[in-house]
């Protein structure tokens, strides 16, 4: 059993959590994920390795509250503890060698380019990390992502921070300035990143995606996470979730995703009912 | 007196059509008297030819006879002696090409059904026996196994029965490995497995799951850790895919995902959580026991019409005979010579028909059998909503991408000595599936036990 250490709301929708795991702690890099079942009956989800303290033998997750499972996860408190916690899966994000780099965040996506923003950082390239919020109730993770770039551009769709427009707006605006960027790291839904690597790939700039299709096992096992990059089939949790951007096969993979969409939908609106009851009968 | 009845005692089974639509177990195991009588056919021949054609060499008319004597904790003690998993075994051994091949009962009628005594004698104990096996003392020495499927379980538990303190890392949630994620609960109960396991536990051998090795620790890390020797035991749990156009539609899956979503993850069960696609029209490639169990899934999850694609003809069919004979008789439809060119999709990217060309029969290939050839012209559709490709599996490269001097062939198999199990990397031995490509459940219990052998030399002579 895997016992969560710390639990912290970062907005409406999401949460941040750190959960004892010392062996996957010691191991974890930047750009792995671990994958984590709440109970028995519990599907296994795979979510990104946020951070991790080798010391203390923690893992930080963060998550969106979107289905069923979240939900689930959502009502476990410091002190409680997950049923499994496998990791760390996947490769780690090449990021060694790069002087400038753009790292680009879409809404729940900046929890995972956060620490891709990080790992640049600490490597001594110069970070500009580009945020993109719906508006700005829902913006998470400003004062870590400040903290670990150079430059933090926060964008909402709405303008209700001040800074209306899309990530790529504030991408393609830095490039037009003069920004000479050698990578860019694309993270969120897989609309932004299709778009993002509209702006990068006529100007072939290095584009270094984050793919999450739907898994299960997480080593190599089911090919259910399997996506064409270049013509080739590849299987995201073990040569993944870091492809890159110009290769993968965008709207194949936003298919796959919807796969099981209906009977998502209907288990998260009976979990919420379920949870609405528990509220009332309390 | 012998009982010189032609055929096998017949065993009880769930009719066909009751059965297609739920999960229970399809046969349901002899009673004493059936097992009796079954046992009374049994010659007790001198030589003992079965036992020649048993890759563990289970002592056949000895636990037999005690059978006809009514002596089952003895017949199971006798069983136990070179096979850890009999109630496995009885249900999933292919019998036909291995023990009751050779049995002599089989040159004029039906072989002595083994597998089904054995099977019997293994319930038998699991509700009358005990399991309190007296732990032998620790010897000291510490040895790591990985992988918990037939293959690691059987070497575990015969190093803990000389002293070892053995660890099984395991990469799923649970132990057991195909036995659990991938035979189906309608002919291995997921019980069965998980109470031979505990017998192992008590036995003193720890198992932790949720651990990927090469991921979370390496070889190299285990060593340091102060284990003296490693068994691998990871299988060949890879998925092969046709490399077909529509392979990336949904609602094609390979073998592997469906079964695992609903054999580990339980998706037949509604108070379980992960989803399944409510499938109505499936074709499932392939023609082993992998297939066999991907297309009787689909019936019991509801589908309509369950076709088995198959590019070779049925006496090719590697599966093993009663299974096929099952799946025939549950009314999947086989489509021999048959083989898939193309799967094709919906506007929603969702799988709607699967286009095949007929085969016939050419020259033998290397493997001796007759290769398909395709016949001209002879492409045509089936409407499907479901593509399950069941065309073998490879071994997982990630034991071997991560641990330095471990050699593997071509295929990805992990190089051995073939009798000692010994790989290229010292202190490390490896057999199963890992060793030989997919094959049979006995075959790495028999690798798992002889690599046992090997390392208890190998820590003794250190
Ligand atoms: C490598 C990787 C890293 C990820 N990291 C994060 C993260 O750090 N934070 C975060 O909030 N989310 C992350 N995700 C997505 C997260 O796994 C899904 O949001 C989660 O599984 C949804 O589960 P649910 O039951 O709550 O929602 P559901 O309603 O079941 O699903 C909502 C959507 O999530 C996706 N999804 C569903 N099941 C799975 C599954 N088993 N595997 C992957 N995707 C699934 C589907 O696109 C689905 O439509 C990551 C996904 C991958 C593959
Ligand atoms: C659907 C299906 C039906 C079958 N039916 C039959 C049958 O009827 N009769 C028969 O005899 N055989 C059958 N087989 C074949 C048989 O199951 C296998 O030959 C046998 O299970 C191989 O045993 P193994 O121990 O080598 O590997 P597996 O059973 O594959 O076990 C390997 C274990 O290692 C784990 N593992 C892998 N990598 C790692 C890692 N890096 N770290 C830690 N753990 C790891 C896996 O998760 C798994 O649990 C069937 C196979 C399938 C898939
Ligand atoms: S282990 Fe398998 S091959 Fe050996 S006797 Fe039992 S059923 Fe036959
Ligand atoms: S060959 Fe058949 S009849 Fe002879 S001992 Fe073996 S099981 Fe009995
Ligand atoms: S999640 Fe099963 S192969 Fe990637
Ligand atoms: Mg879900």
């Amino acid at each position: 059993m895997f016992q969560i250490v710390e639990k912290r709301k970062l907005n409406d929708s999401m949460t941040l959590m750190a959960v004892n795991a010392p062996f996957i702690a010691k191991k974890a890099k930047a750009g792995q994920f671990i994958i984590l079942r709440v109970d028995e009956f519990g599907e296994r989800i795979p979510l990104t390795v946020a951070d991790y303290d080798r010391e203390a033998g923690t893992v930080t997750i963060i998550y969106q509250i979107v289905g069923k499972t979240t939900m689930k996860l959502d009502q476990l408190n410091v002190g409680d503890a997950l049923l499994d916690f496998i990791g760390p899966l996947g490769q780690a994000s090449e990021l060694e060698g790069y002087k400038r780099a753009a790292v680009i965040g879409g809404g729940a996506g900046c929890a995972i380019a956060w620490p891709q923003a990080k790992a640049l950082h600490q490597m001594g390239a110069k970070v500009d990390m580009i945020a993109g919020f719906r508006n700005k109730d829902i913006i998470i993770l400003e004062d870590e992502m400040r903290a670990d770039s150079d430059n933090l551009y926060l964008m909402t769709d709405d303008g209700s921070n001040g800074h209306k427009g899309f990530v790529t707006s504030a991408l393609e605006e830095n490039i037009e300035n003069g920004a000479d960027y050698d990578l860019v790291v694309a993270i969120g839904p897989l609309v932004m990143m299709r778009a993002v690597v509209g702006v990068t790939k006529p100007r072939n700039i290095k584009t270094i995606i984050s793919m999450n299709p739907i898994m299960i096992d997480g080593t190599g096992m089911c090919g259910g996470c399997r996506l064409t990059v270049g013509g080739k089939t590849k299987f995201a949790c073990v040569d993944g979730p870091d492809f890159d951007g110009f290769e993968v096969d965008f709207d194949e993979a936003i298919k796959r995703g919807r796969t099981y969409f209906d009977k998502e939908r209907a288990a998260a609106r009976e979990e919420s009912c379920r949870l609405m009851e528990g509220a009332k009968n309390a | 007196m012998p009982n010189m009845q032609m055929e096998k005692t017949p065993i009880p089974e769930q009719k066909p059509e009751v059965r297609c639509h739920n999960f229970e177990e399809v046969t349901q195991g002899y009673t004493e008297e059936m097992a009796q009588n079954e046992a009374q056919r049994c010659l007790n021949c001198k030589n003992k030819p079965c036992v020649s054609g048993c890759p563990v060499g289970v002592h056949i008319p000895d636990f037999i006879a005690h059978v006809v004597k009514g002596e089952y904790e003895e017949a199971f003690q006798t069983i136990k002696l070179t096979n850890s998993l009999p109630a496995v075994c009885g249900r999933v051994c292919p019998q036909e090409s291995q023990c009751e091949s050779k049995c002599v009962r089989g040159i004029k009628g039906e072989p002595v059904g083994i597998g089904r005594l054995e099977r019997f004698v293994a319930d038998w104990h699991m509700q009358h026996g005990s399991d309190k096996a007296d732990k032998v003392p620790s010897n000291g020495h510490k040895v790591a196994v990985i992988g918990a499927g037939p293959a690691g379980l059987t070497c575990a538990g015969d190093l803990a029965a000389k002293g070892y303190q053995v660890t099984v890392f395991e990469a799923l949630h649970v132990a057991g490995g195909v036995l659990m994620y991938g035979i189906p609960q309608f002919r291995l109960p997921k019980e069965i497995v998980q109470k031979e396991i505990s017998a192992l536990k008590e036995k003193g051998v720890e198992i932790n799951t949720d651990m990927v090795i090469g991921k979370v620790l390496e070889i190299d890390e285990l060593f340091n850790m102060g284990y003296e020797a490693m068994f691998v035991g990871t299988g060949a749990g890879l998925p092969n895919f046709m490399n077909i156009p529509g392979e990336d539609l949904v609602g094609t899956y390979s073998a592997n995902e469906f079964l695992t979503r609903v054999n580990l993850m339980k998706a037949y069960k509604p108070e379980y959580d992960t989803p399944i696609l409510d499938v109505k029209r499936v074709a499932v490639v392939g023609g082993g026991n992998v297939a066999m169990d991907a297309a009787r899934t689909a019936l019991r999850l509801g589908a309509e019409e369950v076709h088995i694609v198959y590019r070779r003809a049925e006496e090719q069919m590697p599966a093993r005979k009663e299974e096929v004979h099952h799946a025939k008789e549950e009314g999947v439809i086989f489509d021999f010579l048959t083989s898939p060119v193309q799967i094709l999709g919906d506007e929603n990217g969702c799988v709607s028909e699967i286009e095949c060309v007929k085969m016939e029969l050419g020259e033998p290939d290397a493997s001796g059998r007759r290769r398909p050839v395709e016949i001209p012209d002879s492409k045509f559709k089936m409407s499907v909503d479901c593509v399950v490709m069941a065309i073998g599996n490879s071994p997982n490269p990630l034991i071997r991408s991560t641990t330095k001097g471990l050699e593997a062939n071509r295929k990805g198999c992990i190089v051995v000595d073939e009798e000692t199990m010994k790989t290229t990397r010292e202190g490390v031995y490896a057999a199963g599936d890992a060793v030989s490509g997919a094959a049979t459940v006995i075959l790495a219990m028999g690798g798992g036990k002889a690599a046992a052998k090997s390392i208890d030399e190998y820590i003794q002579n250190k």
